[in-house]
């Protein structure tokens, strides 16, 4: 039962935050304030997600700064995805 | 006929080929995240069918990892939802942006995009929409991009429910989460504030490590988005 109610407040929340804006009638506009504080939700919210995936005492550490390194570089997730998990097995056989 | 201006039959079907072939880098990304979601789905005791079912409803992978974690750890209903609110909160930001192209579109088009948002389908968008403004396959394109991630993604989820366990762990595979989610952070810091937002959340999800029930993701989220507030501020 838990795991139902979860699932459609899951769906519901999810569902709901990606129409807000596609719903609103044309000529409404959004307050100054909000639209400003959106902008900063996608880099604290998505850092948020990995950084403790890769801030740790271990080979995941470099893997990430290789990541990093290679999404600023090349901007394309499976370049990123690729080098983080070469990078991860070297530094762990490495260490 | 996002922009009021007819499409006809044959460009609206190129518009929708152009979308779908646009994914092909992405879905090198999509495949082993759907998977690594669907491992992580049934790992935490969540069943097979209903997996896949909060796959279909959902559709926001990074949550419903986060979700799996909590629910296997005992949380209640309430801590769960709110956890999908905040990682998800960032599909709103996308709305906002989306709606400039798709305000004067029917409804049924703006519900078909809104439940279609994806982190890297609206990055796909990003760079259609700065190079073709005014596009009239807007919706079109758009809709071949999401239709192609959202089947893929959804193959990739019911493979990894599939197999379960049965990926080698020695592979490591479940990094290709964090990694994924670096490659979509990164073309978001664009100034001093988006990099301090940044910043302040990944130095703040480390220090509220010890804070029960992954609260360390909410707290993060909104430490950052205040950082990004005071840096802009301050010039």
């Amino acid at each position: 039962m838990t795991l139902w109610l979860t699932l459609a407040g899951m769906a519901l929340v999810t569902f709901a935050l990606r129409a807000a804006f596609l719903v609103l009638p044309p000529g409404m506009d959004l307050p100054a304030f909000f639209k400003r504080a959106l902008r900063y939700v996608p880099p604290a919210v998505l850092t948020a997600i990995w950084a403790p995936e890769v801030l740790v005492q271990n080979e995941q550490l470099p893997a990430g700064v290789v990541a990093i390194a290679a999404a600023w570089r090349w901007r394309m997730t499976f370049v990123t995805i690729i080098a983080g998990l070469f990078a991860l097995h070297f530094f762990a056989w490495l260490w | 006929m996002t922009s009021g201006a007819p499409v006809s039959n044959s460009s609206a079907r190129n518009s929708f080929a152009a979308g779908a072939r646009a994914t092909l880098p992405v879905l090198l990304a999509v495949i082993p995240f759907g998977m690594i979601t669907g491992v992580a789905m049934v790992a935490s005791g969540i069943p097979p069918l209903v997996a896949m079912l909060m796959s279909v409803v959902v559709f926001a992978g990074a949550s419903m990892v986060a979700s799996a974690q909590l629910l296997a750890s005992g949380a209640p209903a309430l801590l769960v939802v709110l956890t999908t609110l905040i990682i998800n909160l960032r599909f709103m930001m996308y709305s906002a942006s989306l709606r400039l192209h798709f305000a004067h579109a029917p409804l049924s088009q703006r519900l078909t995009v809104a439940y279609l948002i994806a982190d890297n389908v609206y990055a796909l968008m990003l760079g259609r929409f700065a190079e073709h403004p005014e596009d009239p396959g807007k919706f079109q394109y758009f809709l071949g991009a999401g239709l192609v991630v959202w089947g893929v993604w959804q193959v990739a989820v019911l493979a990894g429910v599939l197999v379960g366990a049965g990926v080698p762990a020695a592979w490591r595979l479940e990094f290709a989460a964090p990694l994924a989610f670096i490659a979509l952070s990164i073309p978001f810091l664009r100034d001093r504030a988006t990099i301090g937002a940044a910043l302040a959340a990944g130095i703040a999800v480390a220090l509220f490590h010890d804070v029960p029930l992954r609260l360390n993701i909410v707290l993060a989220a909104f430490t950052g988005i205040a950082a990004g507030f005071l840096i802009e501020k301050r010039r």
